[in-house]
Formats: structure tokens, sequence, C-alpha cells
């Protein structure tokens, strides 16, 4: 790409049709379903604390900020839509722009697009059935669905237990498998877990169908709810088409306090890390405490749909102006 | 010397691994939807030229490596050692056979040829694409053919030996596509 080309779309005009058209329909698809839509404010005085994920932060000076707030640009618009819920909104969906610090790849741009909505009355593994029905309405060629465990993938592709192996025992799973340069690695057991995943399981998943993965290991909740068995595992699911990951949905968390806890437990693990804290949503805290209705929910990148829809490898071929361009 | 995070990492960028320089070949970012985020790295290591794959967690830092490539020109071989000269400083450097490998046999004295060095030591060496050399040794070729056809060994002043057309003759100087290794042309006397 030269210079003089970078003012051209880096999808083509074909492409921006066919996404006009997969918007389109997914909002014939809820407006049937009876699942309303909504905005959300994309810019927030609290952020996430994800520890993997990392917001950009602008200021607003002005009138009722004269000497500027700090405002965080939206990673995924879940907590304002919980928020709706918690007033008794009824099921919502919402498409919107999400941003997200640091990520920039074929399948990764700073901003994207999301799909997210929730369903109250639903969990995970209900939900999982709403999100194939909608795919496959998207998709040209109806797609097979399969369900598999976070265990069972683990077990089959790599033969260990992802809720039991020590993380030598990963570590090993890693070298056993031939896993190319990561003798100096040093991660700790979730982040040997993500390594397996992203780079020995992930690209055998939904080859010519669509594969959900569920049940995911406890310490990898982010905001699901965790299920007491043995072992006890998170009620989130993600899906993949392709090899790629396209959706992550949660049976939601509504315990107010937990959700305090693990918002604490990020901070303390960012400033661990050496990075800075961000501020929690003690309105979403708030809202949480006076009740969510049990609900399920899911976010769906609208851009990795268009690429595994469409047969593309790279993130920019979908979008009108990728980040080199923008 | 100055270290890189991941997020510096692209094509061309030198890194030290292990002990060696190495020359980052593609980088590819991969990141599981909650978790730790990763670099994938296809590297070249250039002492040995031998490629491999590294993985790297996101954010971690490498040491850079003081790798540059400069035009010099070849002088001579004394037996161990090959000699360049910096046709501006007039420093010199000498290149082991590690370093110089394949290139020796394309190496005339006088040509310009592209050295890599690092910290300031020569661990690769590129002739010229094209040399002009002469012809030491090849078969008479039949009299009378000059379609180019077929072809014969040749060998030249430097050891290299090349296809070349029947009509070429012992004494004669040709050029020579060091990247193929094929013969181009006769070169034209000035």
């Amino acid at each position: 790409m030269s210079q003089l080309d970078q003012w051209r779309p880096s999808a083509s005009l074909g492409m921006m049709r066919r996404r006009a058209e997969l918007l389109r329909e997914i909002r014939e698809f809820f407006w049937q379903a009876g699942v309303l839509e909504v905005e959300t404010p994309v810019c927030s005085r609290f952020a996430t604390t994800d520890p993997a994920i990392d917001s950009f932060k602008t200021r607003y000076t002005g009138p009722q900020a004269p000497q500027g707030r700090p405002l965080y640009l939206q990673t995924s618009p879940e907590f304002p839509m919980k928020r709706l819920l918690c007033a008794d909104s009824g099921p919502i969906y919402q498409i919107c722009k999400v941003f997200r610090e640091g990520e920039l790849g074929d399948r990764h741009n700073p901003e994207f697009t999301l799909l997210e909505w929730y369903r109250p009355g639903f969990d995970h593994l209900k939900l999982m059935g709403e999100v194939a029905e909608l795919v496959n309405r998207l998709s040209d060629e109806p797609l097979a669905v399969e369900r598999l465990s976070y265990g069972e993938a683990f077990q089959q592709t790599l033969n260990v237990d992802p809720h039991s192996a020590t993380v030598e025992q990963l570590r090993e799973a890693a070298i056993d498998h031939r896993l190319p340069g990561i003798e100096d690695l040093v991660l700790d057991r979730d982040g040997w877990l993500n390594l397996l995943l992203s780079h020995l399981i992930e690209p055998s998943l939904g080859q010519q169908k669509m594969t959900f993965l569920y049940d995911y290991p406890a310490s990898q909740a982010a905001l699901a709810k965790v299920r007491g068995d043995a072992p006890a595992v998170a009620e989130r699911f993600e899906l993949y088409i392709s090899g790629i990951e396209i959706a992550n949905g949660f049976h939601e968390l509504d315990d107010s306090q937990e959700q305090r806890r693990r918002f604490e437990k990020d901070n303390d693990q960012r400033r661990e890390e050496g990075r800075t804290s961000v501020p929690m949503d003690s309105w979403l805290l708030q809202a949480l405490a006076e009740g969510l209705p049990p609900c399920a929910g899911v976010a769906l990148g609208i851009d990795r749909l268009m690429m595994v829809l469409t047969g593309r490898d790279n993130i920019r071929d979908v979008i009108s102006f990728d980040f080199n361009r923008a | 010397m100055a270290s890189y995070s991941t997020n510096e990492f692209k094509g061309g960028l030198k890194i030290m691994l292990d002990g060696d320089p190495c020359s980052i070949i593609e980088n590819e970012f991969v990141k599981p939807g909650k978790g730790q985020a990763f670099n994938r790295v296809k590297i070249r290591n250039l002492k040995t030229g031998r490629v491999l794959e590294k993985t790297f967690k996101s954010g971690e830092s490498v040491e850079g490596a003081d790798v540059h490539e400069t035009d010099m020109q070849y002088l001579y071989n004394d037996g161990e050692f090959w000699y360049f000269m910096d046709p501006e400083s007039f420093e010199q450097v000498s290149a082991d056979s590690a370093a110089v490998s394949e290139s020796a046999k394309w190496l005339k004295e006088q040509d310009l040829c592209m050295v890599t060095l690092w910290n300031g030591t020569p661990i690769i060496v590129e002739p010229p694409k094209f040399v002009v050399l002469s012809v030491t040794d090849t078969d008479p070729g039949l009299k009378g053919d000059t379609s180019g056809s077929g072809g014969k060994p040749a060998t030249l002043e430097t050891g290299a030996v090349v296809r070349v057309p029947l009509f070429v003759q012992i004494g004669e100087s040709i050029k020579v596509d060091t990247r193929s290794g094929e013969y181009v042309s006769r070169a034209k006397d000035d």
C-alpha cells in the first residue's frame, strides 16, 4: 500500500454491501424475536478492569467539568446494558463500535463492531442455541452445530485435563506438541491454558461447522456465573468458525458482592503487573445489588463473522477503513 | 543496544536471541478473547541462516542486535580470512569462512559486496548480483556453433563452475548472475 493509496477503502464495495445486508438481517432477526435495540454511551467514567483488555482513555473538558474529566472508551457495552436489564428493560441488543488498546493484527483492529445481546430467562446453553440460529440465518449455507466442553476439547487434542493439570503438566503438553519457541516462556496456569487453546486447539475448531466451546475453567470466569461442580466451571462459552473466535457469552453473574471482588482482584493484578488500576463501574455494582434478572448474554464480533462468512483471513478486507487508513 | 518491545516487532527488525543476532521475518499477533496476548514470530538466525519460530508474551522486551548492512570492497583472501574495505572510511574488516560461505566462489578483488556487520564483525557477505569473471578452463567448443544451445561447463577465475554456451573460450570474460549461478552474456571488453 503506497502513501497515495491510503485514502481508498480497505474493503471492496461488494463487501460493504454484504455487510449492510448482514446488519439489516440481524435487525430483522431481533425485531421478529421481540428483542429491543438499544444504544448506550461509548464514553464512560468507568473502565473494564479485565487485566487482558486495555481501554483507550480520553478527556472531556467544558460545562460541568471545568478541570476536565477522564473518560474511557468502551471495550464492550456490557456494563450499561446490564444496568438497563436491572431497570427492567427485558431482552435487549445493541450493535456498536468498541475500542481496545494495543490490539492490531490479521484478526484484530483497535476499533471494531460488536453485536451484543441479553436474554432474561436463558442460561448460556440456551443462548448458544439462539446464537447458532442467528448465524445460520446469516450464512449462505447452514452450518452444523457442535458443542464441546472446554475439558473435552483439551482431552481430545492434548490429552490433559485443563481443570486439574498443574502448570508443569500444561507446559509439558505444549512442549510434547512441538509448539515452537516456547522454552523461555514464563506463564501462569491460565497463561498456559490460553497458549494451548489459541495455538493448538482453536485452529481445528469450527471447520465446516460452528463449534461452541463451553464450561470454562473457573479462573477464566470473567463476568460469568461459576457452577460449583467438581471441578467448578465458569458458565461461559465461545463460538468458533474456521478456527476463529466469533463470540463470547456468559450465564451472567448477578451477585453484586462477587462482582466487586472480581473487579478488585483484577485491579490488584493490574497493580502487581506494574500497570495502573482503573475505576470500577460502581453504578453497575449498585444496579446488580438492586437485582439483575437471571439472564445470559453474548458479544459477537461482526467483523470476524464477516470474515468467516466471506472466507477472508484479514480483518481489513471487511471494514471500510482499517487502522492504517483511519 | 536498545531493547524492543513486541509492539515494535516488524519484518526486518534485528534482535538478539540465545546469543545470536536474528532478523524478524514475520510477526503475528495472537490473542485469545479474554487472555494473555502472544506474538508468534518467525525469525532468521543471521549467523546460521536457519529459520525458527518463537512465541513471546505480548509486551515483553528483547535486546536489539547491532546489525547493519554496508557496501564494502573485497580486497583479498589470505587462506583463512577474506578482507573487505569500507570505500569511504578505508576501514578494513576480515570475514571468516562461515560468513563468506557460498559467496566465496563469486568474490573478485575490487568488487563491491554487501556485508552484514554484527558488532562490527562480518556475519554475511553477499556478492554483487552480477559479476564479470574470466574463463580459466573449458572444453574447446565446436567450431561454427554460435547458437548457444547445449552448453558446457566452464571454470572461472574464482573457481566457480558455470554452464556456458559452446562458443565461449578460455580467456574470455563472461557476466554471471550470482543469485542463480547462471551465465548471462559475454562481457564486452572496454
